[in-house]
């Protein structure tokens, strides 16, 4: 006890910079106690009740009703069906990036211009270019269908107004919005892998294909690692699309999402303690499969040392 | 031209790379058509748009777009309320955020590990869970009927800007602040003289990506701001969307949306290889 004691005992002069540390730190930690840390208890006592944001909480409690009732709610899963098939954009971005950072990655001229071109719609505005592409996509006048006519002679699909073909459009709108994205943090992974690597392997006889399956693949698993947790974790929340791009969640609710229908409830409807329930669900899924991904890193994550 | 004469150059590519280059150069064209045909649309008549034949070209040109868009004082008002958002927002959540990275990186105190652990644990919580709560929070407060909420949350600082330049500073050896400690120099100004001026550069690109997300941020304002007296620039343009789809005045909401994208545009080709460096460092470093 005695021992213990002496360790946490510090000098005048540890003590004033420990004053000071948390003095430097205080702002950020508010703010999280205020606007992270408070709201999260709330929405969960929030989401045990029938609150519309402006009854009372404890005089409407219900319980875990909220959460079973969404468990047989089937516009829920609906929602969440379509966010994860929206997900099939990931993999889709992934090997267009991977390709196009192994193209670039030869000693090609201009590959900072080109870098550059492919970025340019990240750092777009998403309200403006889904404004764009909801324009594109347009059945009647849109350039997609023009070019579709021009060269089959066929009138496209009724990309925003079907079913299926709405979320084939919103995948290729987010695949076309990130691309860019993945494309830089591939190109950077793969100049850090040393060249001798390649030249050990050519002078065993691999073939490029072998090379790229056998090196790089591996080598840039940590870039891929990333771009599935950050992919995942953004998958699960897309909102705006489906808000500027569709009317009402699009035809029979088809292209809403878990979080637009969130907002709906919530915001539309006013169920903010069904909306919170949801809310509680969506992260406690967005955290399982973040951590499955963690855990089943060491199989395929590779690092260089 | 420019393009082949650097071929020229350098040294000979050989047909399969010229194969590849050719590729991406067309990948790149199909990347940025969209864009180039939203520029186009802005000067095209209703007419020209709504005809089904392909036309990049507008014929005729007509500039009006634009001017009748900025006459329009809810775009302007726009504008100005997202710059309202992020003057204050980037002064004192700068400040704050790189002092915390400061301290978190350089000086000793019990409960630091704990402290950042929470504050990056927020970085997985999703916003849907806190906007509701949020949401009923600033309205009781009466801040919906300005920008306080898309405000005062970034005046405490920003998570991933304190992650990022801690990780800067690491790299930087402590001995530094034990020198200047003796030198007799308060902690502040161990901040303020040493350590600012180092993560300068790295500052500087992390506020300019911060300006990008708030110039672009769509969700908090739609939510939080109820006057549209304070809508902000990307709430405005929704809005256009929805007024002017109607009557498929396209390239009006076309123009409307080339204003919007201009300013993060021309930042980023300013900016380019601070910005590409710093994403670089966090995705490959994770």
């Amino acid at each position: 006890m005695a021992k213990g004691k002496e360790k946490v005992t510090l000098s005048k002069v540890a003590l004033e910079e420990e004053r000071w540390g948390r003095l430097f730190v205080m702002p950020p930690f508010v703010g999280f106690c205020i606007f992270m840390a408070f709201p999260i208890v709330f929405a969960f006592v929030a989401s045990l009740s029938n609150w519309t944001g402006t009854n009372s909480i404890f005089e409407n409690f219900v319980g875990f009703k909220n959460y079973i009732d969404l468990l047989q709610d089937e516009r829920f899963w609906k929602t969440m069906g379509t966010t994860i098939i929206y997900m099939l954009g990931i993999p889709i971005g992934m090997v267009l990036a991977l390709v196009t950072a192994v193209a670039m990655n030869r000693k090609i001229p201009g590959v900072k211009i080109l870098r550059t071109l492919y970025y340019v719609p990240v750092v777009s505005s998403l309200v403006a270019v889904a404004i764009l592409w909801a324009w594109v996509f347009n059945f009647d006048y849109g350039l997609l269908n023009i070019i579709i006519k021009a060269l089959t002679g066929m009138k496209g699909p009724n990309w925003l107004g079907d079913e299926f073909w709405v979320k084939v459009a919103m995948i290729i709108f987010m695949v076309w919005k990130g691309l860019g994205g993945s494309i830089i943090l591939y190109l950077s992974g793969l100049q850090s892998i040393p060249r001798d690597y390649y030249e050990a392997a050519t002078i065993d006889g691999a073939t490029g294909w072998q090379a790229f399956r056998n090196i790089t693949v591996p080598l840039i698993s940590p870039v891929t690692f990333y771009l599935l947790i950050t992919g995942i974790i953004g998958g699960f929340q897309v909102f705006v699309e489906v808000s500027v791009m569709t009317t009402n969640g699009g035809t029979n609710y088809s292209a809403a999402t878990v979080v637009y229908y969130l907002w709906d409830k919530a915001f539309v409807n006013r169920q903010m303690g069904y909306g919170s329930a949801m809310a509680f669900i969506l992260a406690i899924i967005i955290f399982i499969v973040t951590f499955i991904n963690f855990k089943g890193q060491d199989k395929w994550v590779k690092t260089m040392d | 031209m420019a393009k082949a004469n650097g071929i020229r150059s350098g040294k000979k590519l050989s047909v399969f790379d010229t194969v590849v280059f050719l590729i991406l150069v067309a990948g790149a064209l199909i990347m940025v058509f969209p864009l180039v045909y939203m520029v186009a649309c802005s000067f095209m008549t209703k007419n020209q748009i709504l005809s089904a034949e392909f036309s990049v070209i507008p014929d005729p040109w007509q500039f009006g777009m634009y001017s009748e868009v900025l006459h329009r004082g809810e775009f302007i008002r726009g504008i100005r309320n997202t710059l309202l958002v992020a003057a204050p927002v980037l002064v004192v959540g700068g400040f704050t955020s790189s002092l915390a990275a400061f301290s978190f990186a350089k000086l000793r105190f019990r409960g630091r590990e704990a402290m950042f652990l929470a504050l990056l644990a927020t970085m997985m919580i999703p916003f849907a869970v806190v906007m509701i709560p949020q949401y009923v929070m600033f309205t009781r407060m009466g801040w919906t009927n300005n920008l306080t909420p898309l405000i005062v949350p970034g005046l405490f600082g920003n998570v991933s800007i304190i992650f990022f330049l801690r990780q800067n500073l690491t790299s930087i050896p402590t001995a530094l602040v034990e020198a200047a400690k003796i030198d007799g120099c308060s902690y502040f100004r161990i901040y303020r003289s040493i350590f600012l001026p180092l993560m300068k550069g790295a500052l500087m690109t992390q506020l300019i990506l911060w300006f990008m997300g708030i110039w672009n941020d769509y969700l908090a304002p739609t939510i939080f701001i109820q006057d549209d007296e304070w809508f902000t620039l990307q709430v405005v343009i929704r809005s256009f969307n929805d007024q002017y789809a109607v009557n498929s005045n396209y390239p009006l909401i076309m123009a409307a949306s080339v204003i919007a994208v201009i300013p993060t545009l021309l930042l980023f080709f300013f900016f380019q290889r601070y910005i590409i460096e710093s994403l670089a460092i966090s995705g490959v470093k994770g």
